[in-house]
């Protein structure tokens, strides 16, 4: 007896010791193309930290004797019109991509809790006010209000951050928490927590937030790709990051479009860094969707039969076989 | 549900605007003093009494919306209730007749581009729903999100770029009027409209893509395979008609994102199309027009949300709304 309770402890131990690790290990076996998008997201990551280290002159280097030279050893992209090296700017707009993706999904996971949880939560006419609220704010399109609401608080890297952070949480992402919320909130645990006189916001935090957990981190990791290319946008139509600053986006506006006849890799790249680390970022977002969302795991129970896949479904049952028959003798022994 | 959330976006449309800070008043002061000495003897009190931002706010508001009357208009109630939206503080004009003047050049954009998403969409997203996992769905799903990462500007700028360099052919970035050369109209909005299309697939297909594998996963469909149909009985007949249903009613969702994806390609095309209005009208602090603008778009969406379930209701029996 004593045994076996030790090995379902030990068991226990052993799922739960780095959830982490076993996260990056089934993304390896299980999502090729996840694999891709976290190695790029991983060089995104370095070279945005590391900026000063890999550019091989600062951004804003200004040599006029190579003003708008072509790809060549010295500059291996070329330099724009004021003989900037295209190379290190598109090493230090990383850092721009990545601190816009990673602070605006971190203000709109933050303001969609607060205003999606808290309103699924207390329900009610409270409810019901916020959510005619978010109806009115989502039925305008986003681009325009970004532009709006840019053009209020002038351009800049903390107003583009904070803008499109709230206007993303505010929109889709409350929405999103609402439902999961309200799915969860007739469960019993919640009635024995409020019996026993825990306030409210200790609920919130302490049961309602760990519960929607997975659903926050889909909603961070799917809504990366989209900040940075709403602030590409806003750059590119001039509402976002001011010019010395390269900002991917910012970039092709402006001089990169003027001069785009003579110096077409001007443009070219800043597009193409864009495009490949937007990818990257949503394989990623995609991969970890599916490996955190239970309903959306393999391809088991869907459309099986057609497509060849019999062979495979067999194949799966017999390692699902295998593997609870391996637990059940590791939990009798 | 629909009145108090209009209600809202009246306000949320007219205060955000004004909070947009650079005074219209001062530009118009600079322009006037550089053209001609007329600057002289127009002071900015006279300019703001001449168009009514003289008010408090939320008397302008009310007059704005119809509910007071309207000092400019004669001292009529001419308000957003009563179908009018002010004049431009620029032109002299109307909002609505400027709104109607670009609307159809935004709208041939948006129809183009809506052809093109789906006409992309559909058969790539079926396809990969039907043969999931295999390394055609694979291709269809990179393909969606390839489509979703792209930056549209960037293609439209390579697009622009590249075809001058090579071939020395550049799409014109002049305004052809349709009824002058239909021809040459159709030919300058087919590019951008094709690549916002291109851009609105890679949403499309995967909609039709999860809704196609929903379907096929239900009991009836089955049902269908174990009387023995088919397989091209079960998926047109039993599969499709079922699955396609919904995804004809996102069309309606898709407008906000069309609406923004018009504002980036009527700039870089050089149309002048409602997006570039909002852009223009943003640049200058025409406040009547911005408000008009956005709460056009913003109750169109709403109306097109409201649609969607209508129909989605009346197409699906199941579904119920209280």
């Amino acid at each position: 007896m004593a045994a076996t309770a030790q090995g379902i402890q030990s068991a226990d131990v052993r799922k739960r010791r780095n959830p982490i690790a076993d996260f990056f290990i089934r993304l390896i076996k299980e999502k090729p193309l996840g694999l891709v998008g976290l190695i790029i997201v991983i060089t995104l990551l370095l070279a945005g930290i590391f900026s000063e280290w890999l550019s091989p002159y600062g951004y804003n280097q200004i040599i006029l004797s190579d003003r708008l030279d072509g790809p060549s050893f010295e500059h291996l992209l070329g330099c724009d019109n004021l003989g900037r090296d295209l190379l290190s700017r598109i090493i230090f707009g990383a850092r721009i991509s990545m601190i816009v993706a990673l602070a605006g999904s971190a203000i709109s996971s933050t303001v969609s809790f607060l205003v999606g949880a808290i309103s699924g939560f207390l329900g009610g006419k409270y409810d019901m006010t916020v959510q005619r609220f978010v109806d009115a704010w989502m039925c305008f399109p986003p681009l325009v209000l970004y532009l709006i609401v840019m053009s209020i608080l002038g351009p800049g890297l903390m107003q583009v951050i904070i803008v499109l952070g709230v206007s993303m949480g505010l929109g889709g992402g409350s929405r999103v928490t609402r439902s999961a919320v309200i799915r969860i909130k007739e469960d019993v645990y919640f009635e024995a927590a409020r019996a026993i006189g825990v306030p409210t916001w200790t609920i919130l935090m302490r049961h309602v937030l760990p519960n929607i957990l997975p659903i926050m981190i889909i909603g961070f990791s799917t809504g990366l790709g989209g900040f940075i290319l709403a602030e590409a946008s806003l750059s590119f139509l001039g509402f976002g990051i001011p010019p010395p600053v390269p900002s991917w986006g910012g970039m092709l506006s402006g001089t990169g479009r003027q001069y785009m006849l003579q110096a077409p890799w001007m443009a070219l790249w800043p597009g193409l860094a864009l495009a490949i680390v937007v990818y990257g970022v949503n394989m990623l977002g995609d991969a970890v969707r599916d490996l955190f969302d239970p309903r959306l795991r393999g391809g088991l129970g869907r459309y099986g039969g057609l497509s060849g896949n019999q062979e495979k479904l067999e194949k799966l049952v017999e390692k699902k076989k295998a593997e609870a028959e391996k637990r059940r003798e590791s939990l009798s022994s | 549900m629909i009145i108090p959330t209009l209600f809202l976006i009246t306000i949320l449309v007219f205060l955000l605007v004004r909070f947009v800070p650079g005074d219209v008043i001062d530009m118009m002061l600079a322009q006037m003093s550089e053209q001609s000495g007329m600057g002289a003897e127009l002071t900015a009190e006279y300019l703001r009494q001449a168009m009514g931002l003289d008010q408090p706010i939320l008397k302008q508001y009310a007059i704005w919306m119809g509910f007071m009357p309207n000092p400019l208009q004669e001292d009529k109630f001419m308000g957003v209730v009563q179908g009018f939206l002010g004049e431009s503080l620029w032109k002299n004009k109307p909002v609505l007749t400027e709104l109607l003047e670009r609307l159809p050049i935004s709208i041939e954009l948006g129809l183009i581009a809506m052809i093109t998403g789906w006409i992309l969409a559909m058969p790539i997203g079926i396809y990969s729903a039907l043969r999931q996992d295999t390394a055609w769905d694979y291709l269809g799903r990179s393909f969606a999100i390839v489509m979703l990462s792209v930056p549209g500007f960037w293609l439209a700028t390579m697009v622009i770029v590249y075809p001058s360099i090579i071939w020395g052919w550049t799409p014109s970035l002049e305004y052809i009027p349709f009824l002058e050369n239909p021809g040459g109209n159709l030919l300058q909005f087919l590019l951008p409209g094709f690549l916002m299309g291109t851009q609105m697939s890679g949403g499309l297909m995967r909609m039709v893509r999860t809704m196609v594998l929903e379907v096929m996963r239900q009991d009836y469909i089955r049902t269908a395979w174990s009387k023995g149909l088919s397989e091209r009985t079960v998926i047109i007949r039993h599969a499709l008609k079922n699955a396609l249903m919904p995804v004809v009613t996102i069309a309606g969702m898709m407008l906000p994102s069309l609406i923004a994806g018009s504002v980036i390609m009527e700039q870089i095309f050089c149309l002048p199309g409602v997006g570039r209005l909002t852009f223009e009208a943003l640049t200058q602090r025409d406040y009547p027009i911005i408000s008009g603008i956005n709460l056009v778009m913003a109750t169109t969406v709403l109306l097109c949300n409201l649609l969607t379930d209508i129909t989605y209701a009346w197409m699906d029996p199941r579904v119920q709304y209280r």
